[in-house]
């Protein structure tokens, strides 16, 4: 639909993968921070709410 | 044509006669042309309201949703596959119904049709392959097969799947088709394009739901737009909410679509809403090899597991 996919994640952790959740919430924020704020899929203002 | 509405009506007769039924849902000729409307037909003498030409595009699976009656429905190819859905998601029952079947050669455009003349169209006939359509003014005939629906035109199941009666010898299917052309050509965007493309392609919608409410599958009691707590997308008609409302959509119907175009008909703005499905369509044929509504023996792929499920995108 336009969005950039490196913004967009999916992964399967269970709840034993303390450590792989870390990564992947770090390689997560990394990516985004890569990419800036998103400046497409944003309301400017609320135009009616 | 002709054949097949002294059909629709003598099989319906019989059925309301004999009780078997305590409706028949069909088609009348509607007050505006080329717009036939969904009818309720509940007793024999009224049998003689029914019609079918190339103006039924509708999906009358759409009338279904949680009935208790007994019902005869009219069904052609696309209907009959939203017919096993609805009765694969548990909203009819297949012993509440006697399916009337009728074999598709495809239903026209009205927005193409309309598109082509200055003024407004006041009669619409046909006659085998031949549609003529006056205003004050003028009078022309055009060929079917130039203005059909885009859904009919890339309809490869014109017969119904499932039914109890058939109103005429089944027809060709048609073969060769390429389906998803114009959803090839979206994929190959990059997203900045992808994000104009929609913006462009959804510009016009006013958000009046039309293309929901002529959908068979948009049967929830409260629409996820609908709902006010929470809000999950904005009332508005700001670009972004209508973006969301048409990708969600899309979403719920995803393994259901039948492409029976009845959205995109309904649309007063002439929208391609069936892209966004059509994509969902696609997805599920390459990855699950799935077609929906075609069988009631085969569970559809979002309430299956397989263990080589398609799963790249999870990391
Ligand atoms: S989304 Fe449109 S094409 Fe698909 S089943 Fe609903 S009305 Fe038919
Ligand atoms: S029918 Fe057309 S204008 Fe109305 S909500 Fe759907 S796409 Fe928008």
């Amino acid at each position: 639909m336009g969005i950039e996919p490196g913004r967009l994640h999916f992964s399967w952790i269970s709840s034993a993968e303390s450590t792989k959740f870390v990564d992947v919430v770090n390689d997560v924020t990394a990516g985004v921070k890569a990419l800036g704020p998103n400046k497409t899929f944003l309301k400017t203002e609320a135009k009616v709410a | 044509m002709l054949a097949y509405i002294e059909k629709i009506k003598e099989i319906s007769r019989r059925l309301l006669q004999e009780g078997n039924v305590d409706m028949v849902i069909g088609f009348r000729r509607g007050t505006v042309p080329m717009m036939n409307e969904p009818c309720f037909v509940k007793t024999p003498e009224d049998v003689d309201n029914l019609v079918w030409d190339s103006n039924c595009g509708i999906n009358l699976a759409n009338y279904l949703t949680n009935r208790q009656e007994k019902i005869g429905i009219v069904a052609k190819g696309c209907d009959s596959r939203n017919i096993v859905t609805h009765i694969i998601e548990n909203k009819i029952k297949r012993d509440q119904l006697v399916i009337i079947g009728v074999p598709c050669k495809g239903m026209i455009d009205r927005h193409k049709i309309q598109a082509m003349f200055e003024t407004e169209i006041e009669h619409v006939t046909e006659l085998d392959d031949k549609i003529t359509i006056k205003g004050v003014g003028f009078e022309k005939t055009l060929e079917k097969k130039d203005v059909l629906q885009d859904n009919c035109a890339l309809c490869i199941h014109r017969n119904p799947v499932i039914h109890d009666e058939l109103v005429g010898d089944l027809v060709d299917e048609q073969k060769n088709i390429d389906r998803y052309k114009d959803i090839r050509n979206i994929e190959t965007l990059s997203p900045e394009e992808k994000w104009r493309y929609f913006d462009n392609l959804l510009s016009a919608c006013i958000r009046c739901y039309a293309c929901r409410n002529a959908c068979p599958l948009c049967y929830c009691p409260t629409c996820f737009v609908d709902e006010s707590r929470p809000q999950w997308v904005g009332k508005s008609i700001d670009p972004i909410d209508i973006r969301t409302f048409h990708f969600l959509r899309a979403y719920h119907c995803a393994g259901r679509c039948t492409d029976c175009g009845s959205c995109e008909r309904a649309c007063p703005m002439g929208i391609k809403v069936r892209l966004f499905t059509k994509k969902l369509e696609k997805d599920c044929l390459e990855l699950f090899d799935w077609e929906a509504g075609m069988t009631l023996e085969k569970r559809p792929p979002l309430d299956t597991y397989r263990p080589d499920d398609p799963d790249d995108f999870i990391k």
